[in-house]
């Protein structure tokens, strides 16, 4: 199971956090204040993290028992999924490859700005990816027709507000 | 337009909080967007619900508290459009923290739009169920989920798929009412779906037996099968990642056979063939291929025993350690550490690849496959191992030596075929980071030393020698300085020379440079410089024609700030100077330790001193008034006391005496028994954890009061330290002294040179009696027969009863064999000893001695020690 996805810039600042689940007993998501502390102290071991080495860290400490976090920087951005044992390893570096692929198409080379103007979209293609933090779909092609759909249903329904409601209509720059 | 009304887009807002230079202005513009939102939902604004919950969630993003907008979630949720519906959804996934009350509100929405006519709304119902979904939301929208399974669109019945693994692992009972979806879902053609299924079936197997059971007779054949045409499949452009098609669906498959095959052989037999296929005909040159093989790896190291199967995978892993990839090899490790346990054979046939990585530039690489060849050590094995290891110490990293180290010492101490190679290793290791070497660690080493009566001239020798190139070292100096104080003149004098070592000159004055080199380079530790003080101090007995440039070197500490050196370096020199007599017992060599005791209590197995000492002493022959190791124990401890105590077996014998001097020291004021000043100043001089010297005749000062003048100022005079040995030659001046104690003593019987004494009962404990009777023969005053009878009350027998007995400088003491070593339970019985104490100060002091009497009941050690005071005055 996947337990967290992040997406953290070189400065620490998070640009997406989706928390899916951490401990079993309780049913609760993480509190806003215990989140910002996990990414801040992710945030710490990327950034001390040289060169030329694996994208795998042992992160028993920061998530508790049986926790492996696997990153990737993409432009200026880390790009961070948590998980455990029941996934694949090098396969959640083929997931996050798949996911920064889907953002590429949905936003055209995209960049750092794209997500933090376009936050809510990037959500909605994170959630055709990983769903409960399980995964839905892997083939980038069909999650982008999947976030179309969306985007299409939206701009339906609101050609006749003023008030922008739908990802779509808001510029992507 | 204002940026801080509550008319801001959202584009705005962000833009402000981007302009923001401070983490100040940036709460600043928070705080007047989240009132102005507070405000909207006070208002019941409908208009702007749906930006302002955006908002919510960018400001949730960036740390700040949004509790407030959860009912605004439910309200977007209710609504009719899809937008706000998305939005609302989102919002609960990402700011719904604290629950059960909005959960409970939710779960209606929910079952509505699970049944909504719109798929995509079905789609956002069922992505928000799976992310959030408690027990209670479980069991009431199960049966929606159920049903959804079998929607027409993919897309619904993958996302339904994974939202029954949430409500599963929620609610396990309701895993039986999944399996008959679950299971066609496996007959599907679209792969998301498939992949979805696969892990929705491999999820109930682990939360219900009966389903495991079940799909493992109805769907093994057929998962086999469904792998069989996925590793065969034609190109297919829209799943393929990197010229493997599908690889996240070959994982899943794969991991859903190992859930299959795992503790059955018949599953497990069922899918051999197609594991092998995919572990051979799987291209490795990238990233998804390799993942594909690392899941069959497991798979086949996981499902029941197939040891072709297994040495194929542990191939693949071997060669994942030379692929260029570090993440390769890093998966690669950890996996081998899993198969070490499984086929240890297949895994050293790796060995030198796995040293290789030891050498990896990526340290969390270097880390694993350090961890791995430790669990490949074995005694066929270890020479070469350690042989690459220690040459590795030489180049590696700072950062990484500390671990290096710690595993070698650890190896060779584990695996050591002898001693010489023991100590060679230990050698290379600390001249070459000795700094990194634990104290636990170098004590061993110098019990092992010590052990080995054969190596002492070699390992002086060869420490002399490593001293030269590493004296930065710290712990080698400190070995280094421990060695040769105990063995110094075998470096001096090429003793015990061994084949392989090459002669060297040393000069008594050269072994004195090292110990002076080692106390100027490391000032600034304690431990160094104390043991290079007891080391000198040593060698001032040792090599007579240094002693005075020793001395020289002592006294120059006699001004350190630090107490204890400040102390040691006064008694040291004034031991140099004035006591040449006890030099030479003070200083002998420290008795050999017992390892096994020894690491015993390294392994914190046994608490302090105590049960070690009792092992300890169980060594000792009896009989032999051999001073007992327990105390030694405690001395070469390092690391519970900073200062080595300064004796070698004198130190016990001078333990004893403090013990009799503390007790007497009490009591003295009260009854007045003989006294023993002489020793005091003896031991205070050496005192172990005592006042300093300075304070000897405060013994005498306690005195003072309800005395009279005449016998403190006696008293002073005897116990100033520069009459002690005066004292011993001059009975005259003792003698006054006895007649005015005599006065004061008056509850002991005094016998003169008569032949008869009263009996006495030397030591009684809960069980154990022992009597002493006394003779003398006649001419001889000075010795005593003691007939010891030892008696036990208790309703045990006392098995390997051994007494021991210890008695200060100035007795001597003969034990006789004991009449038997089983004292018969109940005082059925008794054991005999002789024992022949001869007092050399017969008339001056009485006899004193400390007693040990070590025993099994039931087999179990039991210890007891006490000291005997109470002898007849004049024996």
């Amino acid at each position: 199971m996947i337990k967290a996805v992040l997406v953290i810039n070189g400065m620490g600042k998070p640009r997406l956090s989706k928390f899916y689940e951490f401990q079993e007993d309780d049913h609760a998501m993480q509190p806003p204040e215990k989140q910002q502390e996990l990414i801040r102290s992710v945030y710490g071991v990327l950034c001390s993290r040289p060169e030329n080495v694996s994208n795998f860290i042992q992160s028993n400490p920061l998530f508790g028992l049986d926790s492996r976090l696997v990153y990737r920087t993409f432009a200026s951005l880390y790009f961070v999924f948590i998980f455990d044992s029941s996934e694949n390893e090098l396969a959640m570096l083929d997931l996050m490859q798949a996911f920064v692929e889907t953002l590429d198409k949905c936003f055209s080379n995209v960049c750092e700005l794209d997500l933090v103007f376009n936050f809510s979209k990037v959500h909605a293609i994170l959630d055709e990816i990983i769903l409960g933090g399980q995964v839905l779909e892997t083939s980038s092609a069909e999650i982008v027709k999947a976030v179309d759909e969306i985007s299409r249903l939206e701009k339906a329904s609101n050609a006749m507000t003023l008030v922008p409601k739908s990802i779509a209509t808001w510029p992507s720059r | 337009m204002n940026p801080f009304s509550s008319g801001t887009r959202l584009r705005d807002m962000i833009r402000a909080v981007r302009a923001c230079k401070t983490a100040a202005e940036e709460r600043a513009v928070i705080r007047k967007e989240c009132a102005a939102i507070r405000a909207a939902i006070s208002e019941n604004d409908q208009d702007y619900r749906h930006r302002n919950l955006a908002k919510l969630m960018f400001i949730h993003m960036l740390g700040y508290p949004t509790h407030f907008g959860q009912m605004e979630c439910l309200k977007l949720i209710a609504a009719a459009g899809f937008p706000e519906k998305r939005i609302g959804y989102l919002g609960l996934m990402l700011l719904l923290d604290e629950r059960q009350e909005v959960l409970m509100l939710v779960t209606n929405s929910l079952k509505q739009d699970l049944n909504h006519s719109n798929q995509y709304i079905v789609g956002l119902a069922l992505c928000a169920l799976g992310n959030i979904c408690s027990a209670e939301m479980a069991r009431d929208l199960a049966p929606e989920v159920e049903r959804l399974l079998q929607f027409r669109d993919p897309n619904i019945r993958k996302k339904a798929a994974l939202c029954s693994i949430r409500i599963i692992k929620k609610v396990p009972d309701l895993a039986e009412n999944f399996l008959n979806a679950a299971a066609s879902l496996l007959k599907e053609k679209h792969h998301g779906v498939l992949i979805t299924g696969v892990q929705l079936c491999t999820d109930l197997c682990r939360v219900s037996e009966e389903a495991l059971e079940y799909f493992r007779k109805k769907c093994t054949e057929s998962m086999v099968k469904l792998l069989k045409e996925v590793v065969n499949s034609p190109y297919m452009p829209e799943y393929d990642i990197a010229g493997i098609a599908d690889p996240f669906l070959h994982i899943r498959l794969l991991r859903f056979l190992r859930v299959l095959g795992q503790g059955d052989a018949d599953a497990s037999d069922l899918m051999n063939d197609i594991l092998a296929q995919v572990a051979t005909k799987t291209e490795s040159n990238k990233n998804a291929g390799n993942a594909i093989l690392y899941e069959c790896v497991e798979t086949i190291m996981s499902i029941e025993d197939n040891s072709g199967l297994r040495v194929l995978a542990i191939n693949i892993l071997g060669r994942f350690l030379s692929n260029r990839d570090n993440n390769i090899r890093y998966v690669a490790l950890n996996m081998l550490m899993k198969a070490i346990t499984v086929d240890g054979q297949a895994v050293q046939r790796h060995r030198v690849t796995i040293l290789e990585c030891v050498k990896d530039n990526d340290a969390s690489i270097r880390k694993r496959a350090l961890e791995l060849v430790y669990l490949l050590v074995n005694d066929t094995n270890v020479m070469p191992l350690v042989k690459e290891l220690i040459e590795y110490l030489e180049v590696s990293d700072q950062d990484f030596k500390g671990e290096l180290t710690a595993k070698i010492c650890s190896i060779v101490e584990k695996f050591s075929p002898e001693k010489i190679w023991y100590i060679d290793q230990m050698l290379k290791v600390l001249s070459e980071a000795g700094n990194f070497v634990k104290a636990e660690v170098w004590h061993a080493l110098i019990v092992v030393i010590s052990n080995a009566s054969d190596l002492h001239g070699y390992t002086v020798r060869s420490l002399y020698r490593a001293f030269q190139t590493s004296s930065e070292q710290e712990s080698l100096v400190q070995v280094a300085v421990w060695c040769i104080g105990e063995y110094g003149e075998m470096l001096v004098n090429n003793v015990g020379m061994l084949n392989i070592e090459d002669p060297i000159t040393v000069t008594e004055s050269d072994a004195v440079d090292i110990i002076e080199i080692a106390i100027k380079r490391h000032s600034s530790d304690l431990t160094t410089q104390a043991m290079c003080l007891i080391a000198l101090l040593k060698l001032s007995c040792r090599f007579p024609s240094c002693s005075q440039r020793i001395q020289e070197i002592i006294v120059q500490l006699k001004g350190s700030l630090l107490l204890e050196l400040q102390q040691r370096s006064i008694e040291f020199s004034s031991i140099i100077e004035k006591h040449q007599n006890i030099r030479s017992t003070l200083v002998e060599r420290m008795p050999v330790l017992d390892e096994a005791t020894y690491s015993g209590k390294r392994a914190g197995s046994l608490p302090a001193t105590g049960p070690t000492s009792n092992a300890a002493s169980l060594n000792l022959p009896n009989g032999v008034a051999k001073p007992s190791a327990a105390p030694l124990i405690d001395l070469l401890d390092l690391s519970s006391d900073d200062v080595p105590a300064p004796s070698s077996s004198g130190g016990d014998f001078l333990q004893d005496l403090l013990g009799v001097d503390l007790s007497q020291a009490a009591s003295l004021s009260g009854t007045s028994q003989a006294p023993k000043s002489g020793t005091d100043v003896l031991l205070d001089l050496l005192s172990i954890g005592s006042p300093p010297a300075q304070s000897s005749t405060s013994t005498a000062d306690i005195l003072s009061p309800g005395q009279d003048n005449t016998s403190v100022s006696t008293l002073q005079r005897i116990s100033s330290p520069s009459s002690l040995s005066a004292q011993g030659s001059s009975p005259a001046q003792a003698a006054p002294m006895m007649d005015l104690l005599d006065g004061f003593s008056s509850s002991l019987p005094v016998a003169g040179n008569g032949l008869t004494y009263p009996s006495i009962v030397a030591f009684e404990s809960n069980s154990l009696r022992i009597n002493f009777d006394f003779s003398k023969t006649p001419g001889n005053p000075q010795a005593t027969l003691i007939q010891a009878k030892f008696s036990n009350s208790s309703p045990n027998v006392y098995t390997d009863f051994i007494f021991q007995a210890a008695v200060p400088k100035f007795l001597q003491l003969h034990l006789d064999p004991a009449s038997g070593n089983t004292l018969p339970a109940s005082g059925n019985g008794s054991i005999t000893q002789s024992l022949r104490v001869t007092n050399n100060q017969h008339g001056k002091k009485p006899l004193v001695m400390r007693i040990r009497i070590a025993y099994k009941v039931n087999g179990k050690d039991t210890l007891e020690e006490g000291q005997i005071n109470n002898f007849p005055r004049d024996l």
